[in-house]
């Protein structure tokens, strides 16, 4: 299951490189496109050989909400990031108020544990 | 791509009805569903025993199809509990088409039911969580139209008050709706100082939860007009799935609707312009403006700035949801039906204070999990046959 492994669990792998502290995502070997989240095939072509590359970290803000809770519990961010290598995902950005995450904005991915798993979440550059 | 052959005009809907709209304790969700099928079977003049085409998305059974054919006493040639989400019974009425006009049924009737609002209070969730985004916490489905009405928002200029005139249209046509739940004023300083829930979106910007129940017969086109003053001919059906979760759209501001509506124009031979009612499904208040411009009633990003000044509203210049729709009339988890009971009432003259006059052609849209089904049904008089 090293970099270069071709995928055979996908769910189930992608789950172990977090927990490795590693951001994974597929790329196809014949194709060159990348795939998030991770499956059996590209979607569209239906290539089987997708290979795990470590992500770049590197993501633009597509969308952004702030979901508001009852005082006191604070209210938290999510967002929709689109990757460098195409891909987009869920997840939040953290580290400015949730009401400051804008579109556009360039940020960068780090791991945190959270409730006994690693989640990927976004920073500003 | 092949050339769509839809059976134009040749079947129609000939009965409809309504039930427990709003709040109906101590009805199961299937209970209410076998009450708006008897109901509107015997406006047709039909019974239970006359259904040979059956079609069922009840939430709460997953085998609700068999369900409900045994408790009413039908014996279904053709069953279908197909489901898509709130779009289901758009879906539901393109396959009836295909099966009267094909001689696989002669007797459809579409139904559903839900006691959302008394047994649980809260928008039933009949989908898996996704081991992708459940970890953030998305409040479902409300942060996913939230972040499509975000990105309208910038790269259109859209504004939270061109939003908050839906929200207020939906409820003055409500005002004319006695079956609607929420008929108390609703004006745009109320909205716009709603409690928010996931920005932009606060909570007037959100549909209701409700119980209700819808039911559609249908049958061929030369049976129609024995069993219906009116008949509500069926002169298109389309449909487009683009992604299952919001992270897989393409286009947060483009909904599958801009591929299904042009098809459905083609089946039925009309253009936008032509539409004198259109049933939207409005969740939330960023789908009609979506939905408005991909249905070719404005361009894109226009949408806001189309729904303003009272438009959208009684007495505007496009009938939209005239019921009061899924934000202010009934939304009892899949709302779809409703849109098309209210255009076959609009089409009949049966609409009452709200009623569009000489309304000839009617949209009845549907919308299935987080903007990631869309259909729509194209219905109309008999003179545009």
């Amino acid at each position: 299951m090293a970099e270069g492994a071709i995928t055979m669990n996908p769910e189930r792998e992608y789950f172990e490189h977090l927990a490795a502290g590693r951001f994974m995502i597929q790329r196809s070997r014949s194709t060159g496109g990348h795939v998030f989240y991770p499956r059996v095939a590209e979607p569209g072509t239906g290539a089987t050989d997708l290979e795990w590359v470590e992500a770049s970290g590197r993501g633009t803000v597509y969308s952004t909400t702030v979901i508001r809770q009852k005082a006191p519990t604070p209210n938290y961010n999510l967002a929709l990031i689109d990757l460098a290598e195409g891909p987009r995902l869920m997840s939040r950005v953290e580290g400015i108020a949730p009401e400051a995450v804008k579109i556009g904005m360039a940020v960068n991915a780090k791991l945190v544990a959270e409730n006994e798993q690693t989640l990927v979440v976004f920073e500003p550059l | 791509m092949s050339t769509e052959r839809f059976p134009r005009g040749k079947t129609a809907i000939v009965g409809t009805a309504t039930f427990g709209c709003g709040a109906a304790p101590g009805y199961s969700s299937m209970e209410l569903a076998h009450q708006a099928s008897v109901m509107a079977l015997a406006a047709a003049g039909l019974k239970p025993a006359d259904v040979d085409g059956l079609f069922v998305a009840i939430t709460d059974d997953a085998l609700s199809g068999l369900t409900f054919a045994e408790t009413l006493g039908i014996h279904p040639r053709f069953l279908d509990n197909n489901r898509t989400g709130g779009s289901s019974f758009q879906v539901h009425a393109m396959l009836a088409a295909l099966a009267l006009d094909a001689g696989l049924c002669d007797v459809a009737l579409i139904a559903y039911g839900s006691n959302q609002r008394s047994s649980t209070g809260k928008l039933v969730q009949a989908s898996r969580p996704s081991p992708w985004e459940s970890a953030y916490k998305p409040l479902r489905p409300i942060s996913s139209y939230a972040l499509a009405a975000a990105r309208h928002m910038h790269q259109y200029g859209t504004t939270k008050e061109q939003l908050g005139a839906v929200a207020v249209a939906a409820r003055q046509w409500a005002q004319l709706n006695p079956e609607a739940f929420s008929r108390e004023p609703l004006t745009l300083a109320d909205y716009m100082s709603a409690r928010l829930v996931a920005d932009p979106f606060g909570v007037r910007d959100c549909c209701l939860v409700t119980d209700g129940a819808a039911a559609v017969v249908m049958t061929r086109a030369d049976r129609a007009r024995d069993l219906c003053r009116r008949p509500a001919y069926l002169l298109a059906g389309a449909q487009a799935t683009t992604h299952r979760e919001i992270a897989s759209m393409a286009d947060l501001t483009v909904t599958g609707l801009a591929e299904a509506g042009p098809r459905a124009y083609a089946q039925a031979g009309v253009s936008a312009n032509d539409i004198d009612v259109v049933q939207l499904y409005d969740a939330f208040t960023i789908n009609p403006i979506l939905f408005l411009e991909d249905l070719g009633f404005c361009a894109k990003g226009e949408g806001g700035g189309f729904v303003e000044g009272g438009r959208i509203a009684p007495g505007g210049t496009l009938a939209v949801n005239t019921n009061g729709g899924g934000l202010s009339c009934v939304h009892p988890g899949m709302y779809g039906l409703f849109t098309i009971v209210e255009a076959v009432r609009q089409l009949s003259g049966d609409a009452g204070d709200r009623q569009v006059a000489d309304a000839k052609l009617a949209i009845a849209q549907g919308n299935g999990g987080e903007l990631s089904h869309e259909a729509l049904l194209i219905l109309g008089t008999e003179e545009t046959l």
